[in-house]
């Protein structure tokens, strides 16, 4: 397993250590489960989930109950700027 | 006896008869969760005092389960009340809406005393992997509870609370039941709203009761069960009166026996007890036939490819932004899952195993229908060992993952799995048994399981601590 590139799609920062203490346990882990590679599945529709259910939805109406005022709807975050939820700017200057 | 002793129904019965009052079964249990916590460290947050003595100063008596204490794994968000996850990533998080089942029992006067600890995001099946430390299995004070919802079963087994409600995607409720002697119940899926339940893996997380016994589950599941407008996966299909046909017995009653389950890996002292519970019930008038589930084999392969991927998706969101703290507060267990569940979904290698996996989910459902047709329900261990030293599992990724392997088959197929006490080991060590139905089996499971605790009492016995 590419654990440098594995880790960048998750969105994980580790450190070189890090990585490399993870790596064993990682190839342990798909050792594993490796063997699934062998179950023969030829025809074998994939199960994504047990309800039945499909296309379950609501009327397209506001609930009221359920909306969050803007304070509420940031209380939880350590970066807000005017109401606003504050993130790193995407494009830099230059 | 202690207040907390008691069934569910005679407390209710009493509260109803003003012998017992909400405020004494309040005082007592905050006393008892006290009083154990540096114990057992089955809480996260034990509830403001003055705020839960109030509650129970007020509550009305319309349910069963009006004015008695109960404790959540701190999975379940709760308005105004710290939800961690067991994660340092929501150490500090305190929700802004309050989970369904919360608000359920808070109108049927449940009375919240506690938060417990868990495996951060159900990732564990030990309470190791959780930033706020190890919870300890009250039986004996050096080994795990189990996981992931080993607080509830903590609480639950040492009488402070009346009963917990937990959440199971591999065995999370069942694995520390069966190993601090309480009962639990795995629900079929969407039986019980997820709305307000952090998710591990979506298509696999089931919430349901914790309690002494399958009575007391019953009793809970009536007033938590149901569908939910705020979980589209939640199921349409009418609620059971769990509790009408609870005594009428297993005479008849087909129960098989996985054999591919009593291989070398179990104890054989755990063994013994299943064995011995199935004569128990061939006595009670049931019969007890063979059945086979050769997908177990999988069974590691399918839950490990599948609840990973699910789970790297689900943690995706916690980013520091809107709420908690950054990425760098997961812990290495939970940073291998969303590696592994990761790999599996990435290009390349999606065919090879999440597709795979999602394969061999069919054919572990056909598995449990084929098993189905020769029994009604499935008796099997929970866990192949009784409760693991401290240490043990958690240093050790891949027995961490072997330990759940007779659990881990249930969700994939969503069919619900009722966990009991069955008696002890020489070491005076709990040893649980897990009975699986089809799916919305619900009544037959709590029927079954009933009728053994009315013959045995090993749900009876608490620890001494």
């Amino acid at each position: 397993m590419d654990v440098t590139s594995i880790a960048k799609l998750a969105n994980l920062t580790l450190t070189p250590s890090e990585l490399t203490q993870l790596e064993t346990g990682l190839n342990q882990v798909l050792e594993l489960v490796n063997h699934i590679r062998e179950l023969n599945t030829v025809g074998i529709e994939p199960t994504s989930q047990v309800t039945g259910l499909t296309n379950v939805t609501r009327d397209d109406e506001i609930d009221q109950s359920r909306v969050l005022t803007q304070a509420q709807a940031i209380s939880n975050s350590q970066s807000v700027h005017n109401g606003y939820f504050e993130v790193n700017a995407i494009f830099q200057d230059q | 006896m202690n207040l907390l002793d008691s069934s569910i129904r005679v407390l209710s019965q009493k509260l109803r008869s003003k012998e017992v009052s909400p405020l004494e079964l309040a005082t007592a249990s905050l006393a008892a969760a006290k009083s154990h916590q540096p114990k057992t460290n089955a809480y996260i947050t034990l509830l403001d005092e003055n705020a839960v003595l109030d509650r129970a100063k007020t509550v009305k008596l319309t349910t069963p389960l009006s004015g008695l204490p109960y404790v959540l794994k701190d999975t379940f968000l709760t308005q105004g009340v710290k939800t961690t996850s067991a994660s340092n990533v929501l150490k500090n998080y305190s929700p802004q809406y309050s989970a369904t089942v919360v608000n359920k029992l808070s109108q049927a006067g449940g009375i919240m005393i506690g938060k417990c600890n868990q495996d951060a995001w159900g990732h564990g099946g030990s309470t190791e992997n959780t930033d706020f430390g190890c919870a300890k299995n009250p039986w004996d004070l050096k080994r795990v509870t189990g996981g992931s919802s080993g607080g509830p079963a903590a609480s639950i087994a040492c009488r402070d609370s009346m009963f917990a409600i937990g959440e199971d995607t591999g065995g999370s409720i069942r694995n520390p039941a069966g190993w601090c002697n309480i009962s639990g119940l795995k629900v079929t899926y969407g039986r019980v709203s997820r709305y307000g339940c952090i998710a591990y893996a979506s298509s696999f997380d089931t919430v349901g009761p914790m309690a002494k016994s399958v009575e007391d589950l019953a009793f809970v599941l009536g007033e938590i069960a149901g569908i939910d407008p705020y979980d589209a996966t939640s199921s349409p299909q009418p609620v059971g009166d769990y509790l009408s046909g609870i005594n009428q017995g297993v005479k008849n009653l087909k129960i098989g026996l996985p054999k591919e389950f009593f291989n070398d890996g179990l104890d054989p002292q755990v063994k013994n007890l299943i064995v011995k519970a199935a004569s128990e019930y061939e006595k009670l008038g049931a019969r007890i036939v063979d059945v086979s589930l050769p997908m177990i084999k999988y069974a590691i392969s399918v839950y490990y490819l599948l609840a990973p991927s699910e789970t790297s998706s689900n943690l995706g969101r916690y980013d520091g932004i809107r709420y908690g703290n950054g990425r760098e507060n997961f812990t290495q267990e939970t940073i291998r899952r969303i590696m592994v569940g990761t790999y599996a979904l990435s290009a390349g290698y999606y065919d090879a195993y999440y597709k795979k996996a999602q394969q061999a989910r069919t054919l572990i459902i056909n598995d449990f229908q084929k098993a189905f047709s020769s029994c009604d329900l499935i008796l099997s261990p929970i866990s192949p060992t009784p409760a693991t030293l401290i240490g043990e599992l958690i240093s050790d990724p891949v027995k961490n993952l072997l330990a759940d392997i007779y659990t881990v088959t249930t969700n994939p197929a969503g069919i619900p799995s009722l966990a009991i006490p069955c008696g002890f080991t020489g070491q005076k060590l709990p040893v649980g048994m897990q009975l699986q139905g089809p799916m919305f089996s619900e009544s037959l499971l709590l029927k079954a399981g009933y009728t053994y605790q009315q013959v045995t009492n090993w749900h009876e016995s608490k620890p001494t601590l």
